[in-house]
């Protein structure tokens, strides 16, 4: 560090502590949404191995639906559950911030943009679960 | 209401101290005084050794930034009883090394700002009109928002990623560069792509969101950056797609 005399500042510098992510309720709920990409990537493992289980005849599929009883495996797709909907909604939150939509040259309100990924979110589940029940 | 209140000020002396100390001054407790009116009643009458910037007391100059209470603040606009009872805690903005006190060293800032080239640019092609520049009330909404800043530096202090990634171009910068990109009187668009899309521009951005949170003036960096990373992603594909065609 310059000695300080007058004509060189002697600054102080601050490092960022390894816990900044403590430090505010928004920048954890940032973190978390970030971590949560690693569970969005387990669900798509796991429904990619499903798929391949349903392809691979009914003995597979009936293993693969054992292994997928067991306690670590559910504990693991439950909190998976609650992060993929985390990141989901916190995602839907913000996409009107980033997308500008015009509709014969007026922005389209946040709420309505909001609007359209939640209720196409829905639409997207209520097929899927048609398709699958 | 208590006639006084109590104020931790983070002091630094570079003369004198090795790191920031905290001193506790007794004010006034008035309702109509914001915490720069505090610290002026402490460097007039209390401590006149006490540092700190400040210019137009009405949220304009954007100089009297600060950490109060851990939010970044303009102290201006920061009323003492909204922070009752008290002690109110006042550090300088976060980020930035410190001069002294409250007083941060900005010239980071000042050296990145150029590159955005915030200013409007000209059509080299053909000779400036002789008459004024006309835009609609449409064409001017679409950047005004983003001219509203103050450079205050909030933003900055907010930015985890700021702090983290000392290259990172900044929230006011990229929403300044797309304030000029977004005028219908720019053609400067294409030169700002390569400072903006670069890694330490738009894409260093994690998009935490707290620098439009900060903004005192609604400016909403965010959104400025995640609009900008759309329209990087669109030129780089075209250049991928169209590589003999305008970059």
């Amino acid at each position: 560090m310059t000695e300080y005399t007058g004509l060189y500042q002697r600054l102080y510098r601050t490092r960022v502590p390894i816990l900044w992510w403590l430090r505010r309720r928004s920048y954890l709920a940032f973190v978390v949404r970030e971590l949560s990409s690693v569970f969005v990537a387990w669900a798509v493992v796991f429904l990619l191995l499903l798929a391949h289980a349903v392809a691979s005849g009914p003995r597979q599929y009936q293993s693969f639906l054992a292994w997928s009883a067991a306690p670590w495996v559910l504990t693991v797709n439950a909190v998976a559950l609650a992060l993929v909907v985390y990141h989901a909604v916190t995602w839907f939150n913000v996409a009107p911030q980033a997308l500008v939509l015009r509709v014969r040259g007026r922005r389209v309100p946040a709420r309505v943009v909001a609007g359209l990924h939640y209720g196409l979110w829905a639409l997207v589940s209520a097929v899927v679960a048609w398709i699958v029940i | 209401m208590p006639d006084t209140i109590a104020v931790d000020v983070t002091r630094y002396r570079p003369d004198r101290d090795d790191r920031p100390t905290t001193q506790r001054y007794e004010i006034p407790l008035r309702k109509e005084w914001t915490v720069l009116d505090g610290l002026n009643y402490v460097k007039d009458r209390v401590d006149g050794t006490l540092s700190y910037r400040w210019s137009c007391r009405m949220g304009i100059c954007g100089s009297c930034g600060m950490t109060i209470d851990g939010d970044p603040k303009l102290a201006c606009e920061t009323f003492l009883t909204d922070h009752r009872p008290g002690p109110v805690r006042v550090e300088p903005l976060h980020n930035f090394p410190v001069i002294r006190d409250l007083v941060v060293e900005l010239t980071d800032f000042m050296a990145k700002l150029p590159r955005a080239k915030p200013w409007l640019v000209t059509d080299s092609d053909k000779p400036p009109p002789d008459a004024e520049y006309r835009q609609t009330p449409a064409e001017m909404d679409e950047y005004k928002q983003y001219s509203m800043c103050i450079n205050c530096m909030l933003c900055y202090a907010a930015c985890p990623v700021y702090g983290l990634e000392r290259d990172f171009l900044g929230p006011a910068l990229i929403a300044l560069a797309q304030r000029y990109n977004l005028d219908s009187r720019d053609h400067g668009a294409d030169e700002r792509l390569e400072v903006v899309s670069a890694p330490e521009g738009v894409w260093d951005c994690t998009f935490v969101g707290e620098c439009s949170r900060a903004c005192p003036k609604g400016v909403d960096p965010a959104g400025a950056i995640q609009r900008y990373k759309v329209t990087a992603a669109k030129e780089t594909l075209r250049s991928l797609l169209l590589p003999w065609g305008r970059r």
